[in-house]
């Protein structure tokens, strides 16, 4: 009961927010890709990358360095640890008892046999991953992706993924039950998290953001094809056909 | 000189299969390509060659086992079409070594990883090949090879890393390469040799 009624004012902002977004037409690019709001986009890309090169990069790269692997992996863990009611909420919600059931699991396991969440000893057990967030959710419920958004400081997503990023923040049930400063771990520990996925990934993310002809439509690209392929969402680009194109000559 | 030596034999004998891979395809022979491509990749990382040895030896696995035509044709689309032979045949060069190039240095990671081969199943007139990739200090993450026996021999003709998709991600990079010179082919391509 406190649930739905904590969710209806939240799905209601939601659902006006999808309304008023509504795309205009001919605003599909050459990759079949729905991006009316490109131009805009490309402008907070154009941010996002001096941001990277400025900040993320250099901390992340010097974070990596610094930080032992212990620790990073520590830092990882418990931020995604801490991230599991949250998952546990969201299986609830897409009728996903599964996933609920494993993020119960793994928040128990791991907050007190994981020191706190420190160490992921439900892997070590054979546990498997839960992930899931509010925007696989409103997938589920049958809200259609949206038109694709560049956000700034976070990056790619669909307007759908950036309604569902901002109704996770409430969702957590652990944001209204904690007091200052534990509170605070939470973002700290997601902060430091994303430092050491930048520093340990840096190859990839680079060969995307420096590398590429068109840094834009790359990150656009692998945003949009990973993340449905991590909701499980049909898209017609993973069956292409090799009998249906001419290739006399190459 | 041993390791190049290795190498070599290994690439000798898997030519010399070649013949009985040109039968119709089935699941079992998908699944053996896929593992054969996996086995040469892991030979060359494990051969500890300079960067360069090791790209020219990517190079030649993915013209022995990945359907370069389709991949070169589909990767310039619809320009494709406006392409004149010589231009097709340049490109297709160009960018096999651009293909070696970008995702050879992208290997490197593989050093004291492993891929493993999950399971095989028919999607229309091709196969799926499910792997998992253990890479040290990484989560575990999917791999997956599409196989086609198109041109009449067994060949994966397109790659998924947690369902980033090869020809599409290339096809990209060449439209906008495109772009850039104003859909000049010749600039294109001279462009294309220079990122490799």
């Amino acid at each position: 009961m406190v649930t739905s009624s904590l969710f209806k004012p939240l799905l209601l902002v939601a659902t006006l927010g999808l309304a008023a977004c509504g795309a205009p037409e001919g605003s599909v690019t050459r990759d079949g890709i729905l991006d009316p709001y490109e131009s805009g986009n490309r402008k907070v890309h154009e941010f996002n990358r001096g941001l990277d090169r400025a900040v993320v990069r250099p901390a992340g790269r010097g974070f990596t360095t610094v930080v032992p692997d212990v620790v990073e992996d520590g830092i990882g863990n418990f931020a995604t640890n801490l991230g599991m009611p949250s998952v546990m909420v969201n299986g609830l919600l897409q009728g996903d008892l599964e996933t609920a059931g494993l993020a119960f699991s793994r928040l128990f396991i791991n907050t007190i046999f994981g020191f706190g969440g420190l160490m992921d000893v439900a892997t070590a057990f054979e546990i498997p991953e839960a992930r899931t967030d509010f925007g696989e959710t409103l997938y589920v419920w049958g809200v259609a992706e949206g038109p694709y958004i560049e956000l700034p400081f976070i990056g790619p997503s669909t307007q759908r993924h950036t309604v569902g990023r901002v109704v996770d923040l409430f969702t957590n049930p652990l944001s209204y039950t904690l007091d200052s400063p534990e509170k605070y771990w939470g973002p700290a520990a997601n902060i430091g998290q994303r430092l050491s996925d930048r520093g340990r990934y840096s190859d990839t993310v680079d060969s995307i953001l420096y590398e590429s002809s068109d840094s834009y439509a790359q990150l656009r690209l692998i945003y949009l094809q990973n993340r449905r392929f991590q909701l499980g969402q049909e898209d017609p680009s993973q069956e292409i056909d090799p009998f249906a194109l001419e290739t006399e000559g190459f | 000189m041993m390791d190049r030596r290795h190498v070599l034999i290994g690439l000798t004998a898997s030519a010399a299969l070649a013949p009985s891979m040109a039968l119709a395809l089935n699941e079992n022979q998908a699944r053996d390509l896929i593992t054969a491509v996996i086995d040469d990749i892991n030979t060359v990382i494990a051969s500890g060659k300079s960067e360069g040895a090791m790209i020219r030896d990517f190079e030649r696995i993915f013209a022995r086992y990945s359907d370069t035509s389709y991949i070169s044709a589909y990767a310039m689309g619809v320009d494709g079409r406006r392409a004149s032979t010589a231009q097709k045949r340049a490109f297709s060069d160009a960018f096999q070594a651009y293909v070696a190039q970008k995702y050879g240095r992208r290997f490197r990671e593989f050093i004291g990883g492993r891929l493993e081969v999950k399971g095989v199943r028919r999607v229309k007139r091709w196969y799926e090949v499910d792997t998992t990739a253990f890479l040290q200090g990484q989560a575990p993450f999917n791999v997956t090879f599409h196989v086609s026996d198109r041109t009449g021999q067994n060949l994966f003709f397109n790659m998924f890393i947690e369902g980033v998709n090869l020809l599409l991600t290339e096809r990209t990079e060449i439209g906008a390469l495109l772009d850039q010179n104003r859909g000049d082919i010749d600039a294109m391509i001279a462009d294309l040799r220079r990122l490799s």
